[in-house]
């Protein structure tokens, strides 16, 4: 029997809080499961910083993975398979494809990829076509094989309805996340009937789409999606914590620029530094890692660097406010400028953040919105784009809800107010 | 603080104006492909790379009212203007100023077409490829607008002289 077609002598099944059981009956999936590069990702964590908010936020990446998968799995083998606009050749790929979508994801993603201007997914493709043991599991399948995986993920393969299974506004990925994020954190948002969204999940030529009758939990999951993007994603405390994460990593490569002689050397980072790093210099990188130099960083004689570590490993966070850069870009040059005078420096204490999210959005003819919208399938088969059968999902179809902050460290203003009028000047501008 | 606004504010000021949004997004891109420092980070989407980060700022910027957004209905399409607005060309003596190759560099693009435009985006997309698998990468992702081999070769050329006009 060919290495694609390989089942395993019986099933295997990971028990998973989200969808139950996850199961495995592919010798492939499996030994994918258990190479290195995959491993990872249970050393980082899908939701970054919000542990620092939500305490039960600690699920890796390898939870969400191996729950995109599954997903995956049962729109294939339970809705899809034997339909003829579905070709059971692209089941093995599409599977890979899930398994694998999150792969380059490094250590605290968002802000390693600001500081150091990297992209996880360059390193997803570069992790499946490169001399990796995920790539030596492929490869067995077929020499091209690796590359059809990354065209998948890469939102580049000839068959569309693939990639839509993996990317779209409705996708395994998504409807994983969603789920697994709203139970690791005990918010009561971002549940929906995935069941029955499954059920009425039909394949087309381009993309999946839904059947009518299922409209009402498809707008289900839209409304989950977006509290869950207000109420956690974007929650002004973890933002809080990531600003500090960043602004360790600019300190960092500041001091090593200017040759700091650092009492803990950060090996592990200087090829980022120096923009000479390999792929095996970013496979080697997890959380873990990034928290222990967190740890030694907080006795370097940098009084910024071991002051904004220490903040983040005790959880000793940026105050924020709002700030409305329409009517008060002016008012930051002013704040900036009495920062200097103080002695703080505002390049790492004075931090303007924006959150943003667009719930739905659709494209209609002689309009430029580059998502691909959901599609209903009607009785008579003709597809209807979803916001001009929901009334709901109309109600919030292409209106982006964007939220400004401005983070500050109150506690040494607070602190140092009585001796320096400045600080007292701060707080009463940034409070009033 | 606002430095990445600057930066895109200074460049549709260059640009005098930018006819539709496809459009500046893809020129953003391709300025960002030739090195110029741009932020926003740019993803595959349905008319080739696109920012979400991008089309954010924009927001951000017409909402401080220093960009001025004008829609004009084509009958077929509806097309969105960009003007730098008298507030905006105040807020942007603050700021520092752009590459002095940047403005031929717009210039260059401002006068192509989306759809040519959308072309050197998506085969710039993928130049860490071949030549012939940046062309088949195109076909794939674009089936639907059947570009041409001399259309190709068109904006291949377009790419280098671009490339060679602003070695920086």
């Amino acid at each position: 029997m060919e290495y694609r077609d390989e089942k395993l002598p019986e099933e295997k099944v990971f028990k998973d809080p989200v969808h139950r059981y996850i199961h495995v009956r592919d010798k492939v999936i499996w030994d994918v499961i258990g190479t290195r590069e995959f491993q990872r990702l249970r050393r980082i964590k899908q939701l970054g910083t919000t542990y620092l908010v939500f305490h039960g936020a600690e699920h890796s990446r390898f939870h969400h993975s191996l729950g995109v998968y599954e997903i995956v799995r049962r729109i294939i083998d339970d809705g899809f398979s034997g339909r003829r606009e579905w070709n059971d050749d692209e089941r093995l790929v599409t599977l890979c494809a899930a398994l694998l979508h999150d792969l380059g994801h490094g250590p605290f993603s968002h802000a390693f990829e600001k500081v150091f201007d990297l992209d996880h997914e360059l390193f997803t493709q570069q992790i499946l076509l490169g001399d990796t043991e995920v790539n030596a599991v492929l490869k067995r399948v077929g020499t091209e094989f690796p590359q059809k995986v990354a065209d998948v993920i890469g939102k580049t393969y000839p068959d569309k309805l693939v990639v839509s299974l993996i990317s779209s506004q409705i996708d395994a990925d998504r409807m994983d996340y969603l789920q697994r994020d709203a139970y690791f954190t005990g918010v009561s948002y971002g549940h929906f009937d995935m069941e029955r969204i499954l059920r009425v999940m039909r394949p087309t030529e381009e993309q999946a789409v839904i059947k009518y009758s299922g409209m009402h939990a498809v707008e289900d999951y839209i409304m989950s999606r977006y509290q869950m993007y207000w109420q956690v994603y974007f929650h002004p405390v973890s933002r809080s914590a990531e600003v500090i994460l960043t602004k360790i990593l600019h300190r960092a490569k500041q001091l090593y620029e200017a040759s700091y002689i650092f009492k803990f050397e950060p090996f592990h980072f200087k090829s980022f530094f120096d923009r000479t790093f390999e792929l095996e210099d970013y496979i080697s990188l997890d959380e873990s890692i990034l928290l222990t130099y967190f740890q030694m960083w907080m006795k370097e004689v940098d009084p910024i660097l071991s002051d904004l570590c220490y903040r983040f490993i005790n959880r000793k966070l940026f105050q924020h406010t709002e700030f409305n850069p329409a009517t008060e870009y002016r008012k930051i040059g002013e704040l900036e400028q009495l920062f200097k005078e103080a002695g703080i420096d505002p390049a790492y204490y004075l931090v303007a953040d924006s959150s943003s999210d667009l719930p739905y959005d659709f494209y209609r003819p002689g309009e430029e919105s580059e998502r691909l919208p959901i599609y209903l399938q009607m009785a008579t088969g003709e597809l209807s784009e979803l916001s001009r059968s929901s009334d709901i999902v109309d109600a919030i179809s292409g209106k982006r809800r964007t939220d400004h902050k401005l983070y500050f460290p109150e506690d040494i203003l607070e602190q140092g107010k009585e001796g320096n009028p400045l600080y007292k000047q701060i707080l009463d501008m940034l409070k009033g | 603080m606002l430095q990445e606004h600057a930066r895109i504010a200074q460049f549709i000021s260059l640009a005098t104006e930018v006819n539709g949004r496809k459009k500046l997004q893809k020129m953003v891109f391709i300025a960002k492909k030739m090195n110029f420092p741009f932020a926003e980070k740019y993803e595959l989407h349905m008319y080739g790379p696109y920012s979400e980060e991008l089309t954010l700022r924009i927001e951000e910027l017409c909402e401080m009212g220093f960009l001025s957004e004008q829609c004009s209905d084509k009958k077929s399409y509806i097309q969105y203007t960009y003007h730098v607005s008298d507030e905006g060309k105040q807020f942007l003596e603050t700021a520092e100023p752009p590459h002095d190759k940047l403005a031929q560099c717009i210039e260059r693009m401002n006068g192509k077409s989306s759809r040519f435009l959308e072309l050197v985006s998506t085969l710039l997309y993928f130049d860490h490829l071949t030549k012939d698998e940046q062309i088949a990468k195109v076909h794939i992702v674009k089936n639907k607008l059947n570009f041409t081999e001399q259309e190709m070769d068109t904006a291949f050329t377009f790419i280098d002289e671009l490339q060679q006009s602003t070695v920086n």
